[in-house]
């Protein structure tokens, strides 16, 4: 059977099939669909933990119960589920364990373009690449075979350019292979990582990283293409398509193991060709490594580490180093003035503009985090002055209060922090333990839209959903925030600006700890409902702009207002009515008047 | 060629439906014995961002991305994003616009500039750009949602499938209730050159 597959739908078929029954993850892009594609499939469990650490952990604990299990992050989750995962090296695995981490070269929704090639080698564990949907499905199955027969997990590392793109997957379906539990096998000496026992597990880790080694000298997955031997490419992942494309007739080792490296089969191959060259997106991950062997390679002096790579950029990295013979093709030059910019924006009915436009009135410090929310740092809003990662706006704030308390600052402007409800169940629970411990004069805003948004709305603890849609606990946002000990915590309705600046200024205003919640939901989730709508009434509306600075995607302006006065040109606003979600922020602001209910 | 590709880049705003033209059109070529990739950024398109999907067949297919300068058609849901991506059109590529025109507030707050001359800028790199008011025809068919059956229709006219598979697959993908509207829509497109 033949289908066109994404990489990540083509991942979750090959875990399917290779009879893995248990699944916890925390969404993050590129990596989502994979537990999303995966939780469709009969018989199995699939779980989105709170945070990466949680799934990293709940997963060793259901390997530990002896059957395979998956976890899927994004490169940055991995940061998260660090402290898991590089002991997790030292003990082994009893189930199979397979962590598929998803990399973003190129930032297209990330803070950041790590390459986390780098922690298969810190953590020396071993580490599958594949470069297309069809390798994504089939190299899953060994990599659980392979994390059973060394007693290691293994990890498989995903780019955007391989989770989402499509490709034909052909494959045989039919029933995932039935796998009895090993059950729960009481091992202290591998189990518990008390000084006296990890030091036994690590030179079994150093011994399994020889024993992987000869199993990257021999495995299908490595492969040696004999073509033209004056020019010889090292590569792995999407590199190898893009160089499949470009060099169509140079040798190439494709390396699907990227961890640990054969040095003999390098060398062999490094032997029969005149020129090596690394071709590799980020870091010299391999260029390092195969200098390290003695080997003479060329890489990022032709291929930056920056962003991601392209046919484009190869193709002139190979012309620049003076072995592609052809023609580069030569583009049309972007016309002028069709470059306009279209900066994602907060939806229509966004819950969080108003919460942003009333906290602008304070001008305060306000500490963002990573969401929806953080695109209210682009105009015209522009209410955020950090973001840093997931969780960070509680500490970061409690770090510029107390600076600000401890220097005595005279007229110290209040410090926000804004945190969605997934994001603050993620880590900014512990955040907020501190600003209440350490007493700072921060103000927390937790913007509750019920549902993790910004990756498309999938289920948390707060929804009262499991990602298998049973319904479960929700977890009382308010009776947790007073539990942690903060006295003041209020809700706001970020649909009514004068209150909401009120209830801003009031705590502003108060020295010592306090939160404030919207609770309204996400406007994603509420399609279709039936809702007012909003116009503008040509004849009163003077153009003052009052509403444009809302940023709300339905208003924009329209045609000229008559006026004698030629030197300011002012245009009345206009309301797109298949945008307007009847939210009213406009009416509120609107001075004249001019803006009202017609529906 | 040894292995000619067709490279189709589709271009439009979040939720206009270039996703799933770009779906079709690889599963078309799937049925039609060729091997396909696609590829597509849609991280933060939701929230009004620019989406664009590069879709490739041939015998076969490394990149599932094409090379600047060597797409065959341009597809354009909206009408400055047919400028925007001008560049990936190769010499004698074809440009199929909807003229429909989504003006982002970044404009409407004097930031930025909504292209004014595209017309000028399509006739100018590409031979007869078609530039059509599907969101209108779409409207007058019953239901603005079949923009895109109208634009696959225009562009089945330009690639070397067969109309049946163009049928097949475009019924199979859109809601079973929208079946026979789709049908017209796409035979409407089909009229357009």
């Amino acid at each position: 059977m033949k289908k066109v597959l994404s990489g990540n739908e083509a991942v979750a078929l090959g875990v399917f099939e290779s009879g893995v029954r248990f699944a916890s993850a925390y969404p993050g892009t590129p990596s989502t669909e994979i537990l999303e594609n995966y939780a469709r499939y009969d018989g199995v469990y699939a779980e989105w933990a709170p945070n990466e650490k949680v799934a990293l952990e709940v997963a060793v604990g259901a390997s530990m119960a002896g059957i395979r299990v998956l976890s899927t992050l994004k490169h940055v989750g991995l940061n998260v589920a660090a402290d898991p995962f590089m002991t997790l090296a030292y003990t082994g695995v009893h189930g199979g364990f397979l962590l598929i981490c998803a990399d973003d070269p190129g930032m297209h929704s990330s803070q950041n373009e790590q390459d986390n090639r780098t922690y298969a080698r810190f953590a020396q564990v071993p580490m599958f690449e594949p470069s297309d949907s069809q390798e994504s499905r089939d190299m899953v199955a060994e990599a659980y075979a392979i994390s059973e027969k060394y007693d290691t997990p293994s990890m498989l590392r995903m780019t955007t350019r391989v989770s989402h793109s499509k490709g034909i997957v052909e494959y045989n379906p039919q029933e995932p292979e039935k796998i009895p539990s090993k059950g729960f096998k009481r091992d202290k000496k591998k189990n518990v990582m008390i000084p006296a026992y990890a030091r036994l597990r690590h030179p079994k880790v150093l011994q399994r990283v020889e024993g992987l080694t000869q199993y990257a000298e021999t495995t299908a997955l490595n492969r040696i293409e004999k073509g033209d031997t004056a020019i010889g490419i090292i590569t792995s992942g999407i590199s190898y398509q893009y160089v499949k494309e470009i060099m169509p007739h140079a040798s190439v080792l494709k390396l699907g193991l990227t961890f640990p490296l054969s040095e003999k089969l390098i060398k062999q191959f490094a032997d029969t060709v005149d020129r090596l060259f690394v071709v590799e997106e980020l870091e010299p991950y391999l260029e390092d490594q195969i200098k390290a062997m003695g080997i003479k390679v060329e890489g990022k002096k032709y291929f930056s580490a920056l962003d991601e790579l392209s046919p484009d950029r190869i193709a002139s990295g190979f012309k620049e180093a003076g072995v592609y013979d052809q023609e580069l093709v030569v583009p049309i030059e972007q016309p002028i003035g069709t470059d306009m910019p279209r900066p994602p924006l907060m939806c229509a009915g966004c819950t969080h503009r108003g919460l942003f436009y009333a906290m602008n009135k304070l001008k305060g410090i306000v500490h963002g985090d990573i969401g929806c929310y953080t695109l209210s740092v682009l105009p015209p809003l522009e209410s955020i002055d950090t973001t840093l990662c997931m969780g960070a706006s509680i500490s970061m704030a409690h770090g510029t209060a107390k600076a600000m308390e401890i220097m005595d600052e005279d007229n110290k402007p209040p410090v926000f922090a804004v945190i969605g409800d997934s994001t603050f169940f993620h880590s900014g629970i512990t955040g907020l333990l501190d600003v209440v411990y350490n007493n700072s004069n921060v103000n927390v805003c937790i913007l509750d839209n019920r549902t993790t948004a910004m990756t498309g709305a999938q289920q948390n603890p707060g929804t009262g959903k499991t990602l298998q849609m049973a319904d479960t606990a929700v977890v009382d946002i308010e009776a947790l925030v007073t539990a942690l000990g903060c006295k003041r915590v209020r809700e706001v309705d970020p649909f009514d600006l004068k209150g909401t600046i009120a209830i801003l200024k009031e705590e502003a205003a108060f020295n010592g700890p306090s939160v404030i919640m919207t609770k309204k939901p996400c406007v994603q989730l509420l399609k279709g409902v039936p809702h007012e709508l909003y116009a503008v009434e040509i004849e009163t509306c003077i153009g003052c702009e009052m509403c444009q600075k809302l940023g709300c995607p339905a208003i924009s302006q329209g045609d000229i207002i008559p006026s004698p006065n030629t030197k300011k040109i002012k245009r009345h606003s206009i309301i797109d009515p298949t945008l307007c979600t009847g939210c009213s922020l406009c009416e509120q602001v609107c001075k004249p008047g001019a803006i009202n209910i017609v529906k | 060629m040894e292995n000619s590709i067709v490279n189709i880049i589709i271009v439009g705003t979040g939720g206009q439906g270039v996703i799933l033209a770009s779906e079709i059109i690889c599963d078309i070529a799937l049925e039609c014995g060729f091997d396909t990739k696609k590829s597509e950024i849609h991280g933060m398109a939701q929230r009004g961002g620019m989406v664009s999907s590069h879709v490739r067949y041939g015998k076969q297919v490394s990149s599932p991305i094409m090379i600047k300068g060597t797409a065959d058609i341009l597809l354009s849901f909206e009408l400055a994003e047919a400028a925007r991506w001008i560049p990936y059109l190769k010499k004698e590529g074809r440009v199929v616009t909807s003229t429909q025109k989504i003006v982002p507030p970044i404009v409407s707050t004097g930031i930025a500039k909504y292209p004014e001359h595209v017309n000028d800028v399509l006739n100018e790199h590409s031979s007869n750009p078609i530039m059509v008011d599907a969101l209108s025809i779409a409207t007058e068919l019953g239901n603005p949602r079949l923009v895109n059956t109208i634009l696959l229709g225009i562009i089945s006219n330009m690639l070397d499938l067969p109309e049946d598979s163009w049928r097949s697959v475009v019924s199979r993908r859109v809601p079973p209730k929208f079946k026979d509207l789709n049908m017209k829509a796409f035979d409407k497109g089909r009229l357009i050159s």
